[in-house]
């Protein structure tokens, strides 16, 4: 049994949720904490992508990952927060003890709050069932990005891309400047799940064409991959027979979606939401296991960096709190949505309590109104000129509007 | 002419109609701030772009250093540039903000590192 080592607070990784909560907690006035990082480097996934566009709304400057990721690394370095890497979290309990394996063997560690700052992973070819034959050649975007940023790796010569998620359109750019002829990026919703910026800068830029309402229904090859076989989709996003087409390639990827990685949060008995695949969370981002708070990508996967910052920063504060008075209030509020909504963070409020409220809808619409009613009562909406899927809405909720512990509901109107 | 053109300034990304007659604009609607104005009129005298991508490393302890343009380039200047990018190798240490090449292709932009590479 190896010794039980004593923390305030441990944070699970070190990318940009777990460095700004580690920077947050400590101008919070904890000093007891650990970041335990699976990498052999702490940055997560900003680590690699290369291309600039953060830190327009946490800076005021734009950045690229690596250089957004340094200044939280600065900081954590000059506030003296211990961190280990290539460390491996392999289990939390709801008491809050958390085993590691590092090099110098297992760590155990008693954490008075436990903060949840995984991040995300890439939905893989698996989970979307292509159908063919299983080449090598098909790689999910993030993959391909460690490989040509990270490991000075080609991976092919001639590309396709399914899904228009910004790390695909990102990647488009990133291969056809080292040499890869991008032949067209396909997306099965009829309308793009990136950034509009991205479709210019990434696609438009280099003549890469988007095909919206199109999907692969064929892959060909034995070793390597040789083709794609493309069809366009009906609005139930079924392949209409005759509209095939061939397109011969050696590289095919994926960028067709992000899934929070929960699975040490489901160990300790953490409630995820379906819609989110992260955890429910309350105004301080509290989960239903008292002490065990989430940011970032492992509570709702964000389109910007700058917004996992904000609100690991928020969290930071309450869990600072949770840590020196042993216990927050309870948020006795529900919050509900009308079918026009995706999801809402948090799941669960309270009326003396401002909060910023995150939410997606689920089809693109212009000229629209986000409402906030409880008990028929309207206490707050907001205007839109467009909303779309791809870009998450925060609007800032003031404490005290809320006269009831009814459900407060989030439309869109 | 008009002619309609989503912002890459911020990821608002909003869309931009600009009415303009020999390069110079009459009219621009749609812009959420100044600067997506002032991208149109660049877009239209002379489109410039920042590339990112990354050089090889020697004796570090990563193979690969990230890097930027100090400034934007002209557009059609960055597949140029990317063959001079691709061609260099830097010693290790690389620190972040080091000029790894000044004035690429006697443009007025420096190849600057993105990232820090410990020597091995």
């Amino acid at each position: 049994m190896t010794a039980v080592i004593k923390k305030d607070a441990v944070i699970i990784g070190g990318g940009s949720a777990g460095l700004a909560a580690a920077a947050a907690l400590k101008k919070h006035g904890i000093e007891d904490i650990v970041i335990l990082e699976r990498e052999k480097q702490l940055g997560g996934i900003l680590r690699q992508c290369i291309h600039e566009g953060f830190g327009l709304s946490r800076f005021h400057e734009v950045l690229s990952g690596p250089e957004y990721a340094q200044r939280f690394i600065d900081i954590v370095r000059k506030f003296q927060i211990a961190y280990v890497t290539g460390t491996t979290v392999l289990d939390i309990t709801p008491q809050k003890l958390v085993t590691a394996v590092s090099r110098e063997g297992l760590l155990t560690y008693e954490a008075k709050a436990v903060i949840l700052a995984m991040g995300c992973r890439e939905r893989t070819r698996g989970a979307i069932s292509i159908p063919g034959t299983r080449p090598a050649g098909i790689y999910n975007a993030g993959v391909a990005q460690s490989y040509i940023n990270l490991h000075n790796t080609m991976i092919g010569k001639e590309a396709v891309i399914l899904g228009s998620g910004d790390i695909g359109m990102i990647m488009a750019r990133r291969l056809t400047l080292e040499g890869v002829k991008v032949k067209a990026v396909f997306e099965v919703q009829p309308y793009p799940s990136g950034l509009q910026r991205n479709i210019e800068q990434c696609l438009n830029d280099y003549d890469i064409p988007l095909y919206l309402s199109h999907t692969i229904t064929d892959i060909k090859g034995r070793a390597r991959l040789e083709g794609v076989t493309v069809s366009r989709v009906d609005a139930h996003m079924q392949p209409i027979a005759g509209t095939e087409k061939e397109y011969e390639c050696d590289t095919l990827i994926l960028s067709v979606g992000l899934i929070p990685e929960n699975e040490l949060s489901l160990s300790c008995g953490v409630a995820l939401d379906p819609r989110t695949k992260g955890a429910v969370v309350d105004a301080y981002y509290q989960t239903n296991v008292k002490g065990i708070f989430a940011a970032g990508n492992v509570l709702q996967v964000h389109d910007l960096v700058d917004f996992v910052s904000l609100e690991a920063e928020r969290m930071a504060g309450y869990a600072a709190e949770y840590i020196h008075k042993g216990c927050l209030p309870v948020c006795d509020i529900p919050l509900i949505t009308d079918g026009n909504i995706g999801y809402t963070v948090p799941q669960r409020v309270r009326s003396d309590e401002a909060f910023k409220l995150s939410l997606r809808v689920k089809q693109p619409c212009h000229d629209c109104e986000i409402v906030l009613k409880q008990a028929q009562r309207v206490l707050q909406s907001v205007k839109l000129k467009k909303a779309i899927p791809a870009e998450m809405i925060q609007i800032d909720v003031p404490a005290g509007n809320m006269e009831s512990t009814d459900a407060l509901e989030v439309l869109l109107q | 002419m008009k002619k309609s053109y989503t912002c890459i300034v911020c990821p608002n990304g909003c869309e931009i109609v600009a009415d303009f007659t020999e390069k110079v604009i009459v009219s621009l609607t749609g812009a959420g701030c100044k600067r997506g104005g002032e991208y149109v009129r660049q877009e239209i005298t002379c489109p410039m772009r920042n590339i990112t991508s990354s050089v090889g490393v020697l004796d570090g302890k990563l193979p690969l250093v990230s890097v930027k343009l100090s400034k934007p380039i002209p557009k059609e200047k960055i597949f140029a540039v990317m063959q001079e990018v691709r061609a260099i190798k830097i010693q290790a240490p690389v620190k972040l903000g080091q000029v790894i090449l000044e004035k690429v292709l006697g443009l007025d932009s420096d190849v600057v590192a993105t990232k820090n590479v410990e020597k091995i």
